[in-house]
């Protein structure tokens, strides 16, 4: 059978071409490589090359013609056994007329409608989180930081699941650099606790390798103003993979460390990333306050079997608080926590920015406005049922973070509530978070930089028109 | 002025480099093998293998220009033996990783080239089910990690598979390809740095066909032996001729020794060159005619096994052309399924975000 040659696209964006020059002539042999013509775009000259083999029968566009559509014949091959001649002569009477097709009229192979396969109108799945588990009535409550939380998280699965291992920069013969890893090394030995060099970006890829094989990797970032060398693992390799591949290569992995403000520490330690990681589909983002919730979320996240940005908070390490004395204390990721009920206005936040709205929430109470405070625990997926049956009973809310507001996690929550819940809201929403400046090392800066609960006093008053 | 000057002509000099038949070493395990000769059934096996290479990439050449396929698409004909080469010196259980050039590792490690091309064409029946295209596929079962579209970032990964590997204690190896492009990112040293601390069992395998998209490596690289890239984090690595299967195979089978027996991470730079542009959109002015010309003549490694064939082992030129043409019949049939199999279906974009 003879083959057409089609005139090709030679760029994503191709539609039309000069067919420039003919570098094979009626006749002639050709086979698979040759460059049998040359054709120009918009954007370069390209060489046509044979696919396939045989006799050059007919050329059906000449040298020099312009608009040339995509997919139009522009030459007939003779194959094997087949008369060249015959070929010519049977093509000459169908009328090739391609400088005549414009452009636009061009078909479009690429385009072309199979069998419409319409089973379902693409929607989102809708997130639904269980709610936390019950704690039986007389579980003993242990106070502990959330520092021995996260390491007891730890250890409680790498005891659990072989595959568990944690790495990071001084995890193990140092204990930790803000000593979260205590006591790893001693009972799981080096080749479970691993001490890396310095070297973000790879130790993450690694990371991620590992993951994609079935291991179940944490990795530890001193902090995360050091994983922004790292992001691109996280992002392109972690959180697209799953998604690229079809659903084969899932990538159970935690990234984990201080997130945000410590003190003092300036500009390139300073920075939360909550907003960054938020919005990446497949990740999860969680950002604890309690060492319960640190606790539970944390083996949660070590079994989830997707990347899990854990988010935590320098500062709430030596944080003290109840945690239930329970054999196997796992948390939904995806629940936000209601700490304290009130009705006037609702105050969102999460990690450290819950200090913020609990003292604001006290001092409020002094001068009778209830606030109803919602620790969202999991950034992403966002627990927004939460938040808008809260705000269909208060008609206010305020979020607080100490990230920035431009494209930020307020931003977010706002936009949230007034989708869905325009109606019931009585004042906008209001954002109280970090300054719109790179975090300053002077005392009195730093200070005014971030958020306070003054701040957070003075929007809740705002939007309740005291 | 003289020695930017020396340095370009050095490099314009390159191509020759190829023709050196035995494998250069910088630091290397004791034996040396050479260009081992091949047995007719590695010869057979390895011409079968290109070739079906070779013609999936002219079909999907073609495919593109027909707008069946969207976006880059990154061409391997010309660098066949490296992996096919390659994948000659491996057991099962071990992982093969690489970046966006990915079309001729999936084929050699046995991939099935309707479910390659399907992906080429964004149908179901792809690989990634439509969703990945040319640069993300991936199979767990044959071992093939992906196809990466982030230059470099293969190699991390690679390495955390080897890193899995030595965890496990499975006894496998993963053989991490990456061009001379990508040698020049930083994360690659950083992995070179921890496999060799931790002795992790890969491969780097340095696919350098001279250029980086339009980039010839003496304008990208301050140090053009890339088998010596790891001399400083002591990781061993030799100079193969990459258009030559047996001397990639040798060299491999060297390599993946020394990394299975627990010695750590060995580098191969395999000095091949590819026929076609960087992407189909590439006119590749960077380079003349003349060179592309040359090493299609006098290099091609398809070519070599097909003169083995007829001189030394006396195949007729009608038992090629069976080969030729059964290789023919799969591509034509990976071409006829890519071309009329489904677009995902539109529940499909909300799908594998999570597990």
């Amino acid at each position: 059978m003879p083959i057409d040659i089609l005139m090709p696209a030679l760029s994503p964006t191709m539609e039309s071409g000069k067919l420039s020059k003919w570098l094979k002539k009626e006749g002639d042999s050709v086979k698979s490589g040759d460059v049998i013509a040359e054709i120009e775009t918009d954007k370069a000259t390209m060489e046509v090359e044979a696919v396939d083999e045989g006799v050059l029968a007919k050329i059906l566009v000449g040298e020099g013609t312009e608009d040339v559509a995509v997919n139009t014949p522009i030459a007939v091959i003779a194959g094997e056994g087949e008369d060249a001649g015959s070929v010519a002569n049977s093509t000459a009477a169908t009328p090739a007329a391609p400088a005549q097709a414009p452009a636009g009229e061009a078909p479009q192979v690429s385009s072309k409608q199979h069998e419409a396969p319409v089973s379902a109108v693409a929607a989102p799945p809708v997130v639904s989180a269980q709610p936390d588990p019950e704690v039986p009535a007389g579980t003993e409550m242990v106070k502990m930081t959330v520092r021995e939380a996260l390491r007891d998280a730890m250890a409680e699965e790498m005891r659990r699941d072989e595959a568990v291992f944690v790495m990071g920069e001084e995890v193990a013969e140092y204990q930790g650099a803000y000593k979260v890893t205590q006591g790893l090394l001693q009972e799981f030995g080096a080749d479970r606790v691993v001490d890396t060099p310095i070297t973000e970006h790879g130790f993450a890829g690694l990371g991620v390798g590992a993951a994609f094989t079935g291991l179940k990797p944490i990795v530890e970032f001193m902090t995360f103003n050091f994983a922004m060398q790292a992001i691109d693992q996280i992002i392109n390799s972690a959180a697209k993979t799953l998604y690229m591949s079809g659903g084969q290569l899932g990538c159970p992995i935690v990234f984990r460390g201080p997130n945000g403000a410590a003190a003092r520490v300036a500009a390139q330690h300073s920075q939360d990333y909550a907003a960054w990681y938020s919005h990446i589909p497949g990740l999860k983002v969680v950002a604890p306050y309690t060492a319960a919730d640190a606790k539970g979320l944390l083996k949660a996240a070590i079994r989830d079997p997707n990347p899990v940005i854990f988010l935590e908070n320098e500062i709430l390490y030596g944080h003290s608080f109840e945690v239930p004395k329970l054999d196997d204390y796992v948390l939904p990721i995806g629940k936000a926590r209601i700490a304290r009920a009130g009705s006037h206005v609702t105050l969102v936040a999460w990690s450290i920015g819950m200090t913020y709205a609990l003292k604001a929430a006290e001092e409020l109470a002094k001068e009778g406005i209830e606030a109803e405070v919602i620790d969202l625990r999991t950034i992403r997926p966002m627990d927004t049922d939460t938040i808008i049956e809260s705000v269909k009973k208060t008609g206010r809310c305020v979020t607080v973070e100490e990230g920035w507001q431009q494209s930020g996690v307020g931003a977010e929550i706002a936009a949230r509530v007034m989708e869905r819940a325009f109606d019931y809201l009585d004042a906008p929403v209001l954002r109280v978070s970090g300054k719109d400046v790179p975090m300053p090392y002077a005392a009195n800066l730093e200070k005014l930089a971030l958020p306070s609960v003054a701040d957070v006093v003075a929007a809740v008053k705002a939007v309740a028109y005291v | 002025m003289a020695v930017a000057a020396r340095k370009a002509s050095r490099s314009d000099a390159a191509p020759s480099a190829v023709k050196s038949r035995t494998a250069r070493k910088t630091q290397s395990p004791a034996q040396k093998k050479g260009a081992a000769g091949f047995t007719k059934d590695q010869d057979l096996f390895a011409y079968r293998e290109m070739l079906l290479i070779r013609r999936f990439e002219e079909k999907a050449g073609q495919m593109y220009g027909m707008g069946l396929i969207g976006g880059f698409c990154h061409l391997y004909i010309g660098q066949e033996a490296v992996v096919v080469g390659m994948q000659m010196a491996t057991k099962e259980g071990d992982q093969v990783i690489t970046g966006y050039r990915d079309h001729g590792h999936m084929l050699a490690c046995g991939m099935d080239s309707k479910g390659v091309m399907a992906e080429l064409t964004g149908r179901r029946g792809g690989y990634s089910k439509g969703k990945g295209g040319s640069m993300h596929m991936f199979s767990k079962e044959k071992h093939f990690y992906g196809g990466h579209g982030i230059v470099g970032a293969q190699v991390s990964l690679g390495t955390g598979i080897a890193f899995a590997n030595r965890y496990r204690k499975n006894g496998n190896v993963c053989l991490t390809y990456f061009g001379d492009g990508a040698a020049n990112q930083g994360q690659v040293y950083e992995s070179f740095n921890m496999a060799e601390l931790w002795k992790l069992p890969v491969v780097f395998v340095i696919e350098n066909n001279r250029y980086a998209m339009g980039t010839s490596v003496s304008r990208a690289s301050a140090q053009t032996d890339f088998s010596k890239r790891g001399a400083s984090f002591n990781i061993p690595g030799e100079q193969v001729d990459g258009m030559d299967v047996r001397a990639v195979m040798a060299a491999g089978e060297r390599a993946i020794e020394w990394a299975r027996s627990g010695k750590g991470p060995y580098i191969l730079e395999m000095q091949t060159y590819r026929y076609r542009g960087h992407s189909m959109s590439d006119p590749a002015k960077y380079r003349s005619k003349d060179e592309v010309q040359r090493m299609r003549e006098e290099h091609d490694p398809i070519e070599q096994v097909r003169r083995r064939l007829i001189d030394q082992w006396k195949l007729s030129e009608d038992e090629l052309k069976a080969v030729d043409a059964k290789v023919r019949e799969i591509v034509n049939e990976a071409a006829e399924f890519a071309t009329n199999d489904q677009e995902p279906d539109v529940a499909e974009l909300y799908t594998d975000i999570l597990k």
